[in-house]
């Protein structure tokens, strides 16, 4: 066929340039993947240069020592280690009640349907509503319901603080816990159900008996993947936490998280010190969420696995 | 029939408006195996689904017409009564991975919050796994994980299970047809057994198994139930062009 | 027998609307805020307060057009560097499903999915902010490209791994060589899920704050030098909301409703073009 045979090469031959256009884009692939590691690797080493002044000169009592003064160049971390475990954890509490209902609700109780369909479409708002806004509305509203009720137990009405801090972070965290927590409660083999249900199980009772112990592991990872996301959530925090360096006394008080401080004080940080201090903590923050977020990815891979 | 356990009166079932299972009156009497048959998707399963009430437990499906126990319509009790007085045991082994041996076996009791005193449980589990003829090779290995079983001794354990409940009539869907050849025959003799004290109900998709085990058979073809009688007679002398094209082969 | 099935059955019952309960309780803060930002925003919402800047403390008036165009300009230089980079490796990560190094990169990406962004603010901060001398535009957009580069990527990687290998069988058994097969054959076929990890991560990134902190830090005055520090809508909000004058609380308020608005926009998108492209395929 003329056509054809105008078309095509005469002669199959070995190009050096088409070769040379390949090895160019296998190697371009190769230099992304470099790069991704690269810039994990570059970010812990960049953290600990510069936390080395620190550490050299506060050594491992920097993270006992509750007094953080940069006017005296004496910086302990202890309020901040204090504020951050203890907004995460009580955020993480608040919010299990109801990442569970939710799980339990779209895994098993309506999977489809349009009614499921809008309580995911409104978890996935809830997610994706920016944390400043969180902190603003938190800010205008939460804080004066808090301080309300905190002048009727009869606490200093600060409204601000970390049982503040701790709500919104809950609020913000449930949609995490909630959608690991649907995926595995609806992988749970109806097989196994049955097997309860022709026992004579109520509903209730398959779930407590069957569902809940067979995606106990995998619930727990979404559990630890929520806390990794409250560990390092700073803006709506920051806002709403009361921002001093004081080791706080109660829930009520305020207080501040590592997160929030590193917002509030790395730009006025002039002292080599203090700023060393600063990322320190930054250091911390990203070596634990490093950790709870690989053991949670962990157990979730195993559990998908069995 | 006189001594009819369960009777099926102009019962239909559908799933949404599919009409799956149409207008079958069949009597099962008691201490009887009845063998249910019919090609792929002709309702069998679904129909052995109803008498426990399971097929209820789909969304969009639902049932018509009377499906008696001993003269009571079980769609006008509560369908937890129901599936105490009738058991089932699912063609692939389902036992709860989580439980031992010991554990499975009185599962039933455990989720339906009936507690009972350690003696009494232990007689239950003797008792339920000699009579599914599991007991002598775990009675030293009862705290152990029922996932550890072979297929055929894990099908047993799942029958033990069952029958730990003391049930009346025993639902079996294709039980044997995830297991070996050896595991199959040792639970069709289990079959035989277990006629004396219970009414089994079994669907199966092999009609050699139908004929070795069973004392009526049953015929469904798509949704009806084409003919019904003795699994001897129904064998040699099929009454329906439908039931002997079956059986000579012509469709599976 | 009876007294107790009955109670079971109760207990069953009554668990099930505990359970919706709860779950549907999440509705009432995700209404209150958006209810309250509609509220007190749209009021101060007009075309001056589009296109102007923010005027001194003291002054009435004044709007938010620098950190509208900052937010603009930030996102989309984020999105031109983070784009090309995630989708070339999420495309290597799923063609080499065993390799030492892709183990490692996408050990890497999993780390940095989950490191804080403040972190990321900071370390930005000394690669790109000290070098240069100033806050710039572009170390935010860095920094925020850092923060969608994993999102890119693993939607990338898990997207090209759902296609089958007869596709790229096909191309190569066409004379196609590796390179167009991946640009023409492979990746078009994916291109919905791709598409939908890019929205998605623009959506993540374009309410981020802390990032910006140090970075882009925030710029009183209307710029679109990305050398210098720019303004964009989630700084000035933090700014503006924590100080203390009502004024600026108006124009946070304002800019709390547009950058509402904006990012359920980028997520109804998303959602919206998923959905489409994936019936199609």
């Amino acid at each position: 066929m003329e056509i054809v045979r105008k078309v095509l090469p005469k002669k199959v031959t070995f190009s050096y340039k088409k070769a040379r256009l390949e090895t160019a884009f296998k190697r371009t692939l190769l230099i992304t993947a470099l790069l991704m590691l690269m810039i994990a690797v570059g970010v812990f080493f960049t953290l600990v240069i510069h936390s080395i002044p620190s550490f050299r000169a506060l050594g491992v009592n920097f993270f006992w020592s509750k007094t953080w003064d940069p006017v005296s160049n004496v910086y302990g971390a202890l309020p901040f280690l204090l504020g951050t475990l203890i907004t995460s954890f009580l955020a993480l509490i608040i919010s299990i009640p109801f990442s569970y209902a939710i799980a339990i609700y779209l895994g098993e109780y309506n999977t489809k349907g349009w009614l499921s369909g809008l309580l995911k479409n409104i978890v996935e708002l809830v997610a994706a509503v920016p944390s400043v806004i969180y902190g603003f509305w938190a800010l205008v509203v939460l804080v004066p319901l808090v301080r309300s009720l905190e002048s009727k137990i009869g606490v200093a009405p600060y409204g601000v603080g970390i049982f503040t801090a701790s709500l919104v972070l809950a609020i913000m965290i449930i949609p995490y816990a909630a959608s690991l927590g649907r995926e595995l409660i609806r992988m749970v083999p109806s097989a196994l159900k049955e097997g309860a249900y022709s026992l004579g199980a109520t509903r209730y009772e398959v779930l407590r008996h069957v569902v809940l112990p067979y995606t106990k592991s995998g619930l727990l990872a979404g559990l630890l993947l929520s806390l990794g996301r409250a560990l390092g959530e700073t803006m709506a925090v920051t806002m709403v936490i009361g921002n001093t360096s004081l080791l706080p006394d109660s829930i009520f008080a305020p207080g501040n998280t590592m997160a929030s401080v590193i917002a509030n004080e790395f730009t006025e940080a002039d002292r080599t010190l203090y700023l060393s201090a600063l990322i320190e903590l930054g250091l911390v923050l990203f070596l634990v969420t490093l950790v709870i977020n690989v053991v949670g990815k962990m157990i979730i891979k195993r559990f998908s696995n069995e | 029939m006189e001594s009819a356990i369960i009777s099926s009166q102009n019962f239909n079932a559908y799933f949404g408006t599919n009409h799956v299972v149409k207008n079958v009156n069949m009597d099962i009497p008691k201490n009887n195996v009845i063998a249910v048959m019919g090609p792929s998707g002709c309702g069998k399963t679904t129909f052995l689904r109803c008498i426990n009430r399971m097929h209820e437990l789909i969304p969009g499906a639902t049932t018509a017409g009377k499906m008696l126990l001993h003269d009571q319509d079980i769609y006008e009790l509560n369908p937890i009564l129901v599936r105490l007085k009738i058991g089932m045991v699912f063609q692939r082994p389902n036992p709860f991975p989580n439980l031992s041996i010991y554990d499975n076996v009185i599962a039933g009791y455990k989720l339906n919050g009936l507690k009972l005193p350690k003696a009494d449980r232990d007689a239950i589990v003797e008792s339920s796994l000699r009579k599914a003829a599991l007991w002598n090779e775990v009675k030293d290995t009862l705290h152990k994980k029922g996932t550890f079983l072979s297929g055929g001794q894990q099908q047993r354990l799942c029958i033990a299970r069952a029958i730990a409940m003391e049930p009346e009539v025993l639902l079996m869907d294709e039980p044997t047809s995830a297991l070996d050849p050896i595991s199959t025959s040792s639970i069709e003799e289990l079959m035989y057994e277990l006629k004396k004290n219970y009414t089994l109900v079994i669907v199966t998709h092999n009609m050699q198994q139908a004929g070795r085990v069973s004392d009526r058979t049953a015929f469904f073809f798509l949704g009806e139930l084409v003919e019904y009688d003795d699994t001897r007679e129904m064998f040699t002398n099929p009454k329906d062009s439908r039931t002997q094209n079956y059986i000579t082969g012509r469709f599976s | 027998m009876e007294k107790r099935l009955q109670f079971r059955l109760t207990k069953s019952k009554v668990f099930q609307w505990i359970i919706i309960l709860f779950a549907f309780l999440i509705t009432i803060p995700l209404i209150a805020i958006i209810f309250y930002v509609l509220k007190t925003g749209l009021s101060k919402i007009s075309w001056h307060f589009l296109t102007h800047i923010p005027k001194p403390v003291g002054e009435i008036g004044g709007g938010i057009a620098n950190a509208l165009v900052g937010s603009l300009l930030i996102v989309m230089v984020a999105a031109i560097i983070a784009v090309p980079i995630g989708i070339l490796c999420g495309i290597y990560l799923s063609e080499n499903k065993s390799s030492k190094i892709a183990y490692y990169s996408r050990l890497a990406v999993d780390i940095l999915q989950g490191t804080p962004s403040i972190v990321i603010g900071i370390v930005v901060y000394f690669w790109i902010v000290k070098p240069i001398g100033t806050f710039s535009a572009l170390s935010g957009s860095i920094a925020l490209a850092v923060m969608m580069l994993p999102i890119v990527i693993r939607s990338t990687e898990e997207t090209l791994k759902l296609l089958p290998d007869t596709l790229k069988e096909a191309g190569l058994a066409l004379g196609l060589p590796y390179h167009k097969v991946i640009m023409r054959v492979i990746v078009p076929c994916g291109m919905s899920g791709i598409l939908s990890g890019v929205m998605l991560s623009v959506a993540r990134i374009a309410g981020e704050t802390a990032p910006l902190l140090f970075t882009a830090f925030g710029n009183p005055y209307l710029t679109a030098n990305i050398l210098k520090p720019m303004q964009s809508l989630p700084l000035l909000i933090f700014n503006y909301a924590t100080s203390p004058y009502d004024e600026w609380h108006d124009l946070a308020w304002g800019a709390s409703l547009l950058l509402l608005i904006w990012v359920l926009l980028l997520n109804i998108t998303t959602k919206w073009i998923t959905r489409k492209w994936k019936v199609q395929l």
